[in-house]
């Protein structure tokens, strides 16, 4: 049951009710300019996919919006309060998390310390309450909460291995499990299904649609694979050379020739 | 050769003081690079911080447990300062700063303008008596044939073991509990840290001065026994002999630390007493003396090491299968 709201497709259009809005933010590498929104709004409570070539900027983008790279310019708002100048993790715990293109798993940690790592009201990661005791309540809810998630991402029986001897998909997933973990209003994925089994990737567009509809959480979501965009989107976002270039509905954007052009024109040649 | 008498010097090390302060500074270091990754190279700085706070603090008429405070309160400052310049950049910056600063610690201390404090290249001396006026044990010797000890050296023993079973014991609260998580995964990966909500900054800080806290106790140690504090015995080879001890005993394992110092204080006096010896029976050849035994002692530990890294690279407590996990 997608998201039901009513914006027009130009792209930069505002939103009834918008979660996180871009408002020129633009990145140089060199003389590249690899990211430049004039204008973005997202939806709250809608899977707004993120489209684009290779090199568009959208991983760019994700790194601008979340803390983990400064923009030359712009300013952006998550639920009306600004973002600029906000360090990584005070994005998360402003109720953004993102995840990773190339999967950071904590390799050296088990799969359900992985998982508790994202708990985001945990005492005993305050030093004196390390020592002093006083953090086993929380951490037996937290543990039912991470297992709970495990069980959905059909991690079960890996929880208590190194989360380094997953297969690349598994990681992917433990990523996504990680980041639920953490119970954010707006959840960023980038490119989430990459490598992960086709069996699975049902499973997972089920799980991201569920994040919807029964927690009203905001995914945007970096897809390369256009069936899964046309399937799972309730808006549709293209980047070209770092601009958004079209916007709206799956139906529209994937008929959009801006966005056909993009593609074709793309010199890295990849048709996603 | 003694070979039995060469053994059992190799046990009184390894349960003697030396090994004992060590082993605390060992379980400092642990914790900054075993469980934190922090390639922290300046870690002697910190042991002589707190060797110093505490004589120079008696020394300017204090008594002891004030000096036992601002030992610890130098060295934690010591991590504050190199931490907060260096810890948002990469990895290497804190080595080199570390390395750096640890020397600079030693050639102020060792000044001649310093030396109103600091005693210069003198050092302090007789700063611990009110430690040693607390001794429970009757004056005597304790012990059986050459594996003995004199009421003195079995106190300050006692000191530096209670102070590695303390240190034991809050390694192992803290390693399990979250916030020790938290310092495991700056170490596996500080930007997936950050991004779910972890102030990676801060933890390492925290890490870089608990760890130097627990490294001026083992100075401290080091110190009450010899009764005396000198710049030049904290050269960067301490640093590199504390590395050894974690490293040989398992990095980011709780006991590993203690067990690697005590194998490195054995290893060390019976190959004093090996190299010695076999110097002396002519082993060795016309080309070494006996006043070669020191550095080929050195020469044979590195090889040891080596052949550690090669075959068990792990350390003794280490788990292969964990250091082969591709840290993707
Ligand atoms: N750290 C960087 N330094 C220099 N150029 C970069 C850096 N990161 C990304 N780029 C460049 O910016 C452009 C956008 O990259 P990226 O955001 O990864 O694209 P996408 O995720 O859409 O495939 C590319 O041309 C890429 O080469
Ligand atoms: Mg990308």
């Amino acid at each position: 049951m997608p998201a039901d709201f009513a914006a027009d497709t130009a792209p930069g259009s505002t939103k009834p009710d918008a979660v996180l809005t871009v408002d020129g933010v633009f990145r140089k590498f060199g003389g590249l300019r690899a990211v430049d929104v004039a204008h973005l709004e997202v939806q709250r409570g809608t899977i707004t996919s993120l489209i684009g070539p290779n090199g568009a900027g959208k991983t760019t983008l994700f790194n601008l919006l979340t803390g983990f790279d400064k923009p030359d310019g712009g300013e952006w708002h998550l639920d009306g309060g600004t973002l600029v100048g906000i360090a990584s993790y005070q994005v998360a715990r402003r109720g953004m998390v993102r995840t990773f293109q190339l999967t950071k798993s904590l390799a050296r940690l088990t799969v359900l310390e992985n998982v508790l790592l994202g708990a985001p009201d945990q005492p005993g990661e305050r030093l004196s309450r390390a020592l002093f005791g006083g953090w086993a309540a929380k951490e037996a809810t937290n543990t039912e909460k991470a297992f709970s998630l495990l069980d959905q991402f059909g991690l079960t029986d890996k929880r208590d291995d190194y989360a380094g001897s997953l297969s690349g998909g598994q990681r992917k997933l433990l990523e996504m499990a990680r980041a639920l973990m953490v119970d954010p209003a707006v959840i960023m994925l980038d490119e989430p299904m990459a490598g992960v089994n086709p069996a699975l990737t049902q499973d997972l567009l089920h799980h991201v649609k569920a994040l919807r509809d029964e927690q009203g959480k905001t995914v945007v979501f970096i897809e390369h694979d256009m069936d899964v965009v046309m399937d799972i989107s309730d808006w549709v976002v293209c980047l070209a050379e770092g601009a958004v270039i079209s916007e709206g509905p799956p139906e529209h954007v994937s008929t959009d020739e801006r966005v056909i052009d993009a593609y074709l024109g793309s010199t890295h040649g990849d048709h996603a | 050769m003694d070979v039995g008498k060469i053994l059992i010097d190799g046990l009184r090390a390894a349960v003697g003081v030396p090994a004992a302060a060590f082993a605390v500074s060992a379980v400092g270091l642990n914790l900054q690079f075993g469980y934190t990754g922090l390639l922290n190279f300046g870690h002697v700085g910190s042991m002589l911080l707190g060797a110093y706070g505490l004589a120079i603090t008696v020394d300017l008429g204090g008594p002891m447990w004030l000096g036992v405070v601002a030992g610890i309160g130098a060295a934690v400052l010591f991590g504050l300062a190199l931490g907060y310049p260096t810890l948002r950049l990469r990895a290497d910056f804190l080595a080199i700063t570390t390395i750096a600063a640890s020397e600079i610690l030693r050639l102020v201390f060792r000044s001649e303008f310093a030396r109103p404090l600091t005693g210069g290249v003198f050092g302090i001396q007789s700063f611990a008596d009110g430690f040693f006026a607390l001794n429970p044990y009757p004056d005597g010797v304790y012990g059986l044939g050459t594996f003995r000890f004199d009421e003195r050296q079995l106190w300050v023993m006692t000191l530096g073991w209670l102070l590695v079973g303390l240190g034991l014991a809050a390694t192992r609260r803290l390693v399990y509990s979250p916030w020790g998580r938290t310092l495991k995964a700056v170490r596996e990966d500080e930007d997936a840290t950050a991004s779910l909500g972890k102030n990676v900054f801060l933890i390492k800080l925290q890490s870089l001065m608990l760890g130097g806290a627990i490294g001026a106790l083992g100075g401290m140690v080091l110190a009450i026994d010899q009764q005396n504090v000198n710049p030049d015995f904290f050269q960067p080879i301490v640093t590199f002999y504390v590395y050894t001890i974690v490293i040989m005993g398992g990095a980011a394992t709780i006991t590993g630390p203690v067990i690697g110092a005590v194998l490195f204080w054995f290893l060390f006096e019976a190959m004093d007493g090996f190299v010695g010896a076999a110097v002396e029976l002519g082993w060795l050849g016309p080309w070494f003396d006996s006043t070669d035994v020191g550095p080929i002692r050195f020469a044979v530990f590195g090889l040891g090491l080596m052949l550690l890294m090669i075959f068990r690279p792990q350390g003794i407590l280490g788990s292969r299968e964990e250091l082969m996990i591709d840290a993707r």
